[in-house]
This record gives C-alpha cells, structure tokens and sequence, in this order.
C-alpha cells in the first residue's frame, strides 16, 4: 500500500499548501485525486513519488521508507510529454532508460517500431506520452502517479492509452493515482475518488 | 462567410543536410461556416489544427506549398487581401501565451489591437477599457504586465484583443489548453459571446467535449484531411447520425460516453495504410 | 519567391571559411620564410604588383607578414578559447553539484567579472614573464567567467525538467545524469561559446603584443604588426597599418558569423 500519513508541505516563503494530508492507495487499485487549480494536486503526486520530502508526516510504500537511491517504487507520470523526455535523445534511448520493454508490451501500447530512430520532437503528443508511460513501468515499479496524463490528447487516443495501462496494471497489481480535474474520466477509471481542497482532503 | 475548398498544404522538411522533401500537412481540406456560428475544428494533435488557422490568416513560412481556394464573404482570399485584412477583418487568438509583448501593460497591447481595426488613438484605448471590461479584467489587470496574469487571465486578454479589434472572423486556436475549468468556461463563454454578436467564430480545439456545448458545427480533422462536418447536435446518443467512422469513434471514446475505442477505424487505417 | 535555402547558406560558408581555414593554417610553410626575409633595396614600398601589400621600414614583404601573423592568431585564438571553455565547463558543472560550490563558483565568477580585462590579463601575462604560453594562459584564465555565467544559467534551468528528476526517479546516479543528460545538453553551448570566445582571444593576444608583454618582436604576429605600423603612420606608410588590420577585422568577423550560424543551427 502506498500512504500518505499526516502530510504538511509548503513552498519557501509561501502559505502551507497541504495541512496533515492523509491517503492510500492499495497494489492493484485506481484511485482518483481531483481539485481546483492550485490547490496542490501535483505537489501531493510528487511528494508521493519522493521529488519533495514533506516537512511533516511520512510517505510509506507496502511498510517502508521511500528509496533514497535506486529505482522509485512509485513513479510520477507528468502533463507534457515534451518537458519529460530529454529532446536530444532518440526515442528508444528514452525508452530504455531503466528498462528493455518487452516487444509484446511495445505493441500493446501501440508503440511504432519506426518511433524508435527519431527524436522526441517529431513525434506528436500523444506517441510521446506512451513512450513516458511504458518508460516508468519498468521491474520493481509498484505504483504510478498519473498527472492529468491524457489531458492533451484527443478522445482516441486517451481511451487508448488508458486501455493499455488498465490491462498492465491488472496482471501486475500496480496502484494507480489518476490526478485529474475531469471527474467523469475519475469515475471510468477509478473505484475511489479524493478530492483536494484548501489543503485538505475529501472522499467522495 | 468563409469557404475553404480542397486546400492542401505542404511543407519543406530536411532529411539530411542536403535533402529536401515535402510532408502534407493538410490534404484537399474543405468546409463553409457562416457568419454569427462558433464553428470548432476538432482532431488530434498533429492532425494540422494550427496549420489551417495560419493558412487562413497568411502567416506560413514562404517556403510552403498551397493549393486550393479560401473565400472570405465569397471573395478569393489572396496574399494581398489577406495581409489586408488581417487585423481588421480577420483575428487570430494565438495558442502561445507568449504572443504577448512582455513589456507592455495589457491595457495598451489591446488598444493597438483595436487602433489597428480603424479606430482613432482616444477611442481605441476606450474600447480596450471596455473589451477588457466585458472579459471581467479589471483596472488592475488592465495596468499588469503580461507575466503578472496568469493563464486564464493572458487568454481572455488575448480574446479582448479580438473583442477590441471588431473584427468579424475570429480564429481561436487551442484556447482552452492549461486551463482549469472554470477559467476554461469563461474562456468559451467569451467566445460564444463573440458569435451571439454576428462574428464567425473558428475554434481549434483537442478537446471535442467541451467544444460541442458551445458550437453550431463541428469539422473533425483526422490526417491533414477534413473527415466530417456535422451540426453539433448531431453528436448525441450513440452518435448514429454521424456519417464517418472516425467522427463515430471520437464521440465514442469520451468518458461519459462508452470510453472505448472501437476496432473499426482501425482496420480502416490499416487498410488505407 | 526564390530564396537561397538556409541550409545550402550555411554549407556554402562552412566551405569558404574551411579553405580561409586551411590558407592561413599552412602559411607557416609556405610564407613563413618569406615573412623574416629583408630586402633592402626595397624598404617601406606602397603595394604593387611586384609588393602586393607593399613592404615594411625592413623591406620584408606585408601579405607574407600579415599571413603569418593571422596564423600565429589563429592558433592563440584557439588554444586560448578550448582552454577558457574548459575552465567555464567544468566550473559550471562543479557547480550544479551542491549549493556551497555554486556560491564558490558564482563568487569567484563576480570577482573576476568586477576587475577590468585588460589590467588583469597584463598583470597575468606579465607575471607569467611574456611569451607564448603567457599569452595563451593570461587569454584564457580571463575570458572564462562570462561563458560559465551562461552554462551555469543553463544547467540550472535544466536541473528543473522534469525529466532529469524522473531520470533519478528511475534509479539513474548523479553521474550518469551528469554525463548523458548535463554534458551533452551544454556541449553546444560550449562550441558556440568557445567561438565566440576565440575572436575575443585573438584580438587581446593583439593587443597584449602590441602592448609588449605577449609575443617577442621577433614573430611576425599582428600585434607586433600593428605596433609596428604605429610608428610608420605618421610617415603616410598608411598600407603598414591597414592590411593586417583589415585581415584580424575578417577572420574575427567570419568566425563570429560562423559562431553565430552555428548556434542557430544547433538550437532544436
């Protein structure tokens, strides 16, 4: 289980963004985080991912402290492709950064063969972002924090990148976060739904 | 009040160093909307959205191929006539934020907009005052700088800009996008308002969910190629009355709707592949 | 509308500038020895076509001279700006590393930002007692501070994408990222600075020569040229003066055009 306990977090100089924030995430189960702009969705996706250390509280992955060094159990998926791929590397260079995807897996996510020579910037937003999906699944990854992931992408292709992911996540039991302002994507995707507000947060 | 027939775009792309081929961005496009519609073109990144506004406004590189004919109010739309009446006549909302000149208050930066459209330096700072007015930006906002507004903010001054300048075809290209809700709602409303006036409203969009409450007809875009062009009540139910497979499946695949993406335009591309 | 395409532009320069390159890089051989030799049945002659840049109070021949000289130049230029983009480089990723080294780096880069240029390299080339290698080393030690500046500014910036934090995320080490991520983002950078550092090189070897702490009198370099012609100018030996000036002024002018194409051509 992924758990969030009694989080505080503020950035320097800034009023406190989250205010003892507690949450779980179970292996094999979607849950959605909703919330206004601002009101600290993302930073509570990245501090679950370990980008931030809260200033209070503790994120505990199935018992355990976060890794400092290694690959992270949890792995955090942002908006833009683009901004997450090194633009000066081929695209199976990005791929393979942590781990061989194996063909079969390639295919289900509809990555190209012919992808994989280019570079990041001639391949479109959508073929982008399933590259950074497949990147993150890599052995040893148990949860995934999707931040607003389909938010650029046209009704197709989202479907079909949520497609993908639910069958992976299914045979593999990952946890899955789905940040996202859209609450009728939440109740496709998810069997729980938190709502973030003022800092705090509300089930629904 | 604009006719596109059978446009098809091209441009240069370089290979190796010395190398030069062609990719076709927009193939044999075709569509009319009329004045006092919101007419939205929808389609997937890369489907050549952005292309197709700068094609209308006259702002390609000059090393593009074009073929085919836009009308504006049923007269040929040329280099001349368009460099003529861009600004006055025609306006397009740009999708990049930084469209605006970082060191100019916005209250100024609309009334060139609306002093470009004819109107004499006193009134146009006037009806920049109530263009931003009517987008519910205040004075403050009128005397920020561009980096002091945030997303939401930066477009509806850019759709003021629009507003101000009292031209009657205004082209929206990705407005919505890095919006929250809310602001994405204004940010539509302003446009829907725009059209309620007797402008043609042309909004490029991903997003065919939030476009169709606000639009007369839709265009889906899939290729370059214009694949359908249906009133936006047609997209309903299970969308039977849509004639495309493509314009079916997309209307399909919404969460709200069976968020799945059936196999039949699949082996369609397959097959045209 | 014809227009030349960029890319053909941009090889056709590339050519031109490589057999300037290669002329002034094989002058040694073929004008160096011309460059020493004294005619003196032939002193101070306007140009013509027997002296095509005339000749100087010596009587040795000005094109030889002016050759050589931009040759000697041009390897000055050159050492002097790899060693400088060296320094820059590897100060401006010392500092991405913990924020104590930043201030360091950041402190010593003001520090030497806030002392003129021209007092520091004759300080340093004086104490290095002239010559060559003085020159080089006082060129290079100086000219650093701006180029770190700007990869500093660079890298930092890069620090914030995201992908440099999901590659640690991905259990990449501080290393790798350095290497594969940091390097070869600032590489380019790197070969534009250096460029653009290599006229700056060049003209300040001039004017430490001509200043007479960098090469002896003896070599035929432009500075010493220049210095030269000084003395001469008011006799109305104006070709003395103008002809090694005007060829520093074009190669230093065709390599920041070059610098110049360079960068846009790397920029994605």
């Amino acid at each position: 289980m992924l758990e969030a306990c009694q989080i505080d977090f503020a950035f320097t100089a800034q009023p406190p963004l989250l205010k003892s924030v507690s949450m779980g995430v179970n292996a094999g189960e979607w849950v959605g985080l909703s919330g206004d702009s601002g009101a600290g969705k993302s930073t509570l996706g990245q501090l679950l991912a370990g980008y931030y250390l809260p200033h209070s509280g503790r994120v505990v992955v199935d018992g355990e402290k976060l890794p400092s060094r290694g690959i992270k159990p949890v792995q955090w998926l942002p908006q833009s492709p683009e901004l997450a791929v090194n633009p000066r590397w081929r695209v199976s260079r990005v791929l393979n950064e942590a781990w061989m995807p194996p063909d079969a897996l390639c295919r289900a996510f509809g990555i190209k063969p012919d992808w994989l020579n280019r570079l990041p910037g001639s391949l479109s937003g959508g073929e982008l972002q399933r590259i950074c999906v497949l990147r993150a699944l890599a052995p040893g990854v148990r949860y995934l924090i999707a931040d607003e992931i389909s938010t650029m992408l046209d009704p197709i292709t989202q479907v079909e990148l949520w497609q993908a992911l639910k069958a992976e996540a299914q045979t593999r039991r990952l946890g899955v976060l789905v940040i996202s302002h859209d609450t009728a994507l939440i109740k496709r995707l998810c069997s729980r739904h938190y709502h973030l507000k003022r800092g705090q947060l509300e089930d629904c | 009040m604009l006719r596109i027939e059978q446009l098809t775009l091209e441009l240069p792309y370089y290979p190796r160093w010395w190398q030069r081929r062609f990719a076709t961005h927009l193939d044999q496009l075709s569509f009319s909307a009329a004045a006092g519609s919101l007419h939205a073109v929808v389609g997937a990144s890369g489907a050549g959205k952005s292309l197709l506004a700068h094609t209308i406004m006259g702002l390609l590189p000059a090393n593009a191929r074009l073929s085919g004919q836009c009308f504006y109010q049923e007269t040929l739309l040329d280099a001349k006539r368009q460099r003529h009446l861009r600004g006055r006549h025609m306006a397009l909302i740009p999708q990049s934020l930084n469209a605006l000149d970082p060191l100019v208050r916005t209250q100024r930066q609309v009334s060139w907009a609306a002093n470009r459209s004819g109107l004499a330096h006193k009134a146009a700072w006037q009806a920049a005052g109530q263009a931003l007015n009517h987008y519910q930006l205040d004075d403050r906002a009128g005397r920020a700088y561009p980096h002091e507004l945030s997303g939401g903010m930066a477009r509806r001054v850019l759709t003021a800009m629009a507003h101000a300048g009292q031209a009657s075809l205004i082209i929206a290209d990705e407005p919505t996008v890095g919006l929250d809700p809310v602001q994405r709602d204004r940010v539509l409303s302003a446009l829907r308002s725009l059209a309620h006036q007797g402008k043609l409203v042309i909004l490029i969009t991903h997003d065919l969910r939030h476009a169709l409450p606000i639009a007369d007809h839709v265009t889906i875009m899939h290729q370059g190629r214009s694949v359908e062009t249906a009133p936006a009540s047609a997209f309903t139910g299970m969308g039977e009355t849509l004639k495309s497979a493509y314009a079916q499946t997309l209307w399909q695949a919404l969460p709200d709707n069976a968020f799945s993406a059936s196999e039949i335009i699949h082996k369609k591309e397959e097959s045209v592949a | 509308m014809r227009t030349i395409q960029p890319h053909l532009q941009a090889i056709a320069y590339a050519s031109i500038a490589a057999l300037a390159l290669l002329a002034l890089l094989s002058s040694h051989w073929w004008a160096g020895e011309l460059a020493g030799q004294m005619q003196f049945d032939a002193r101070l002659l306007p140009p013509s076509t027997a002296h095509w840049l005339g000749t100087d109070a010596l009587g040795r021949e000005l094109w030889a001279r002016t050759l050589a000289g931009l040759g000697l130049s041009f390897w000055v230029g050159c050492l002097a700006a790899l060693l400088g983009t060296a320094i820059a480089l590897s100060l401006a990723i010392l500092a991405m590393l913990s924020p104590r080294l930043d201030a360091l780096v950041q402190l010593l880069i003001d520090t030497l930002l806030s002392v003129p240029h021209l007092i520091l390299l004759l300080l340093i080339a004086f104490a290095l007692g002239g010559g060559l290698h003085a020159v080089i080393i006082a060129v290079a030690t100086t000219h650093w501070p701006s180029l770190a500046r700007v990869l500093r500014a660079e890298l930092l910036q890069l620090r914030q994408a995201p992908y440099i934090g999901i590659s640690r995320a991905l259990g990449k080490s501080q290393g790798f990222i350095v290497l594969h991520h940091f390097l070869p983002h600032a590489l380019p950078h790197c070969l534009v600075g250096a460029l653009l550092l290599f006229p700056h090189a060049i003209l300040h070897e001039a004017a430490l020569t001509f200043l007479g702490v960098g090469l002896s009198p003896s070599q035929p370099a432009i500075g010493i040229l220049l210095a030269d012609a000084m003395r001469y100018l008011s006799g109305g030996y104006w070709w003395l003066g103008v002809f090694p000036g005007l060829g520093l002024l074009l190669m230093v002018l065709s390599i920041e055009r070059t610098a110049t194409l360079l960068r846009r051509a790397l920029s994605p």
